[in-house]
């Protein structure tokens, strides 16, 4: 017999997962719409069936927590003007390359003769530079909190070691500003959150009490195997049922209150806060972070000049309201039909965190 | 004094191989006396003709092609040059074939160490004789540095079917049961833990391996009881029963709790968030048996050191025709759809 795997199969219990599920079950008296704010956690829930597993009054409504869904559609359209100039060796995560902009995806670019490269980290992007003097190196630095620390990691590298052919093409974002964005909705339907365990990892949970307490919301740092999540999920089904509205941390393993502060001034020493479109959802305030004046000369967008490059998402993606809790992806009337992973309409059908993508691969219904 | 004028006769004997390797002329013959035939030759090569001909047993033939662009081609576990023997012996065999002859064709890039050629030409030769086939026949073509990647392999092969086994992939019946020989994603993740920039520390190696053997054997002790194999390369385990279970119009259930993993593929594959049943393999057998045998099955193919692992993972279903679904250990089911599409670099 295979030996178990340290640090997995303790989270990934069958008899643990049982004893949370009739806990679970014994505790939800009332109907509740629980929010897991993370892409990673949507696709735990769906591959494990965690969401066939609960009983029929809570229901799991996927978050906006996936990077490569909400990256705007004018960010792809630059990525795929920089990758196809002759000069540049493109770097990106793998799941960036299959997202469709109006007409082509980044695949289409390197098949037409861009240098289009998967990396697995932007210092790995950062090395390509070191390597190719004579090109210039992009890399598309998307994500959340959890991105944000080795993307600044890799452009304060490049600054201080005075890399210039380096560039990063920033579309990074922020969870607590989105989440006021969705609670703020006049249609909002969630009434607790599980918090995404690895953003909480870089950020600290203290940052959400405020928003527990002005939104009256309980707010629940959760991790991603399906132990974790059940205790997630029964975590934040306790404090519905008594009515409190608190942050509680149920990923003690990873997540402290204060979070990482090493990682978070990497951030604040490269990275300052601002305004970011939200793919399908629209602009959001304050939720995204762009390059510090000082590091400017690091913008792929000002060195390649594609500012002025903008585009329309399609008519018939739904993927905003999905991203905000308010329809399910198989809700969606192009679902399975003009959209699919093969012909994706929207990026939430593209990534393999995406909610409508997570729904196509592991719950078209069984007949 | 003076100085006896001497012509400037060519480069004989080179450390690389050139374009003029391929060209047809004497470096061509060179190649072919230096590195191919002290390890290849046998009486059909030996020859030197265009063609191998052949004397064919009665009966059906079975008749395949297959292409290997893996990369990097060295490999934890094997090289380019066996994968391209036991991947087209295995593809014969898996139609109830006996192997018998293989052709190769070699693409090389100029610049190539022949040293490395000398290698993967004596692994091919060795992986044959393991096999019990012989090569009868090829070809080589050089092109210019950059216009591929470093080799490439073509290798075809002829099998002789034997006598009243009819094996495919469209004849599942319900209550069939689906074997499978072993671990999953050993090539797959192999390859993608070895490759340039994935700075792994990993012992995975490739389950790289002729399955003729216990095919064979498998054959000759239930000839009847046996409706399909497949060797679940490219696209794994997960591709390999979607296109079963598409073929004949049947759904397939499986057991994730009965599906074996090292590991090492696990951590790994944990890691890159890939699905080890999406990852290819090399050397694993998917067999689907009438359920009144699949015992004798198993407990045939785990006295093979290939198939020790051997495990029952699932069944032929009558609900869900073309759809493969696992039942998780928590008791959910859930949708095994076919992988999309790049998952890795060229894996075989």
């Amino acid at each position: 017999m295979l030996k178990p795997m340290r640090y997995i199969d303790e989270y990934r219990d069958p008899a643990l997962a049982r004893k949370l599920l009739d806990e679970i079950r014994r505790k939800a008296l009332h109907h509740w719409t629980i929010m897991e704010i993370c892409g990673g956690q949507t696709h735990s829930i769906i591959r494990n069936g965690i969401d066939q597993l609960l009983p029929d009054t809570l229901e799991l409504v996927h978050g906006p927590g996936c990077p490569v869904c909400v990256t705007p559609l004018e960010s792809i359209e630059r990525a795929l003007a920089i990758a196809a100039r002759e000069e540049v060796i493109f770097t990106s995560f793998g799941d960036m390359l299959r997202v469709p902009g109006n007409a082509r995806d980044l695949f289409m670019v390197r098949s037409a003769g861009g240098d289009v490269r998967i990396v697995f980290s932007p210092l790995d992007a950062l090395q390509i530079a070191r390597d190719n003097p004579l090109k210039e190196v992009v890399f598309f630095a998307v994500g959340f909190e959890t991105t944000a620390p080795a993307n600044a990691m890799a452009v304060w590298q490049a600054a201080r070691e005075g890399i210039n052919n380096f560039t990063v093409l920033v579309s990074q974002v922020m969870v607590p500003p989105a989440m006021r964005a969705i609670l703020s909705s006049p249609d909002n339907r969630v009434q607790g959150f599980l918090a995404a365990g690895h953003v909480c990892a870089v950020m600290g949970y203290e940052e959400y009490e405020p928003v527990a307490r002005e939104f009256q919301v309980p707010i629940v740092p959760t991790g991603f195997e399906p132990v974790e999540l059940l205790a997630g999920i029964l975590k934040t089904v306790e404090l519905l049922e008594e009515g409190k509205a608190e942050v509680v941390n149920c990923y003690g393993r990873v997540v402290s209150r204060a979070g990482n502060p090493v990682a978070q001034e990497t951030i604040r020493n490269v990275f300052e806060v601002s305004d970011r479109q939200w793919r399908g959802i629209g602009l959001i305030p304050g939720s995204g972070l762009g390059l510090r004046e000082s590091y400017a000369r690091f913008d792929a967008e000002k060195r390649f000049n594609v500012t002025n490059i903008s585009a329309e998402e399609s008519p018939l993606c739904m993927s905003g309201r999905v991203l905000q809790g308010m329809l399910k992806p198989d809700g969606c009337p192009a679902f399975a039909k003009e959209c699919t992973p093969q012909h994706p309409l929207g990026a939430t059908m593209v990534s393999s965190e995406g909610a409508c993508a997570a729904y196509y691969k592991y719950n078209i219904t069984v007949s | 004094m003076t100085i006896a004028p001497i012509c400037p006769a060519p480069i004989m004997q080179h450390e690389t191989v050139q374009m003029a390797h391929g060209a047809g002329g004497r470096l061509s013959q060179a190649l072919m006396q230096r590195v191919f035939m002290p390890h290849l030759h046998n009486s059909f090569l030996d020859l030197l003709d265009d063609q191998a001909k052949l004397d064919l047993p009665p009966g059906k033939t079975a008749f395949t092609t297959d292409t290997y662009v893996v990369s990097p081609i060295f490999f934890p576990g094997g090289n380019i040059g066996e994968l391209a023997v036991n991947g087209t012996v295995n593809d014969l065999a898996v139609g109830g074939a006996r192997a018998l002859y293989l052709s190769a064709g070699f693409v090389l890039e100029e610049g190539l160490p022949l040293a490395e050629l000398e290698t993967i030409v004596k692994s091919m030769a060795e992986a044959a004789r393991q096999a019990g086939v012989m090569i009868v026949t090829g070809d080589t073509k050089v092109v210019g540095k950059g216009q591929c990647d470093r080799m490439f392999i073509n290798t075809s092969g002829i099998g002789s079917i034997r006598e009243g086994v009819t094996l495919s992939c469209q004849n599942l019946k319900p209550g069939d049961s689906i074997i499978l020989s072993g671990t999953v994603g050993d090539h797959g993740m192999a390859i993608m833990t070895s490759r340039e920039g994935l700075s792994f520390q990993s012992q995975i190696t490739s389950d790289c391996a002729a399955l003729n053997g216990m095919i064979g054997s498998i054959l000759d002790e239930l000839p009847f009881a046996i409706h399909a194999m497949r060797d679940p390369t490219r696209g794994g385990v997960a591709a390999t029963l979607n296109e079963l279970a598409q073929s004949s119009s049947v759904g397939i259930e499986i057991n994730e709790s009965t599906i074996p993993v090292k590991p090492d593929v696990r951590g790994a594959c944990e890691l890159l968030g890939i699905d080890p049943l999406h990852v290819a393999n090399e050397g694993k057998l998917v067999v689907v048996v009438t359920a009144g045998d699949a015992e004798n099955a198993l407990d045939l193919m785990r006295s093979f050191d290939l198939g020790r692992d051997a495990v029952l993972i699932g069944s032929v279903v009558d609900d869900h025709p073309g759809m493969v679904v696992m039942r998780t250990v928590y008791g959910s089911r859930r949708i095994i759809d076919l992988p999309l599409g790049e998952q890795l670099p060229r894996i075989c």
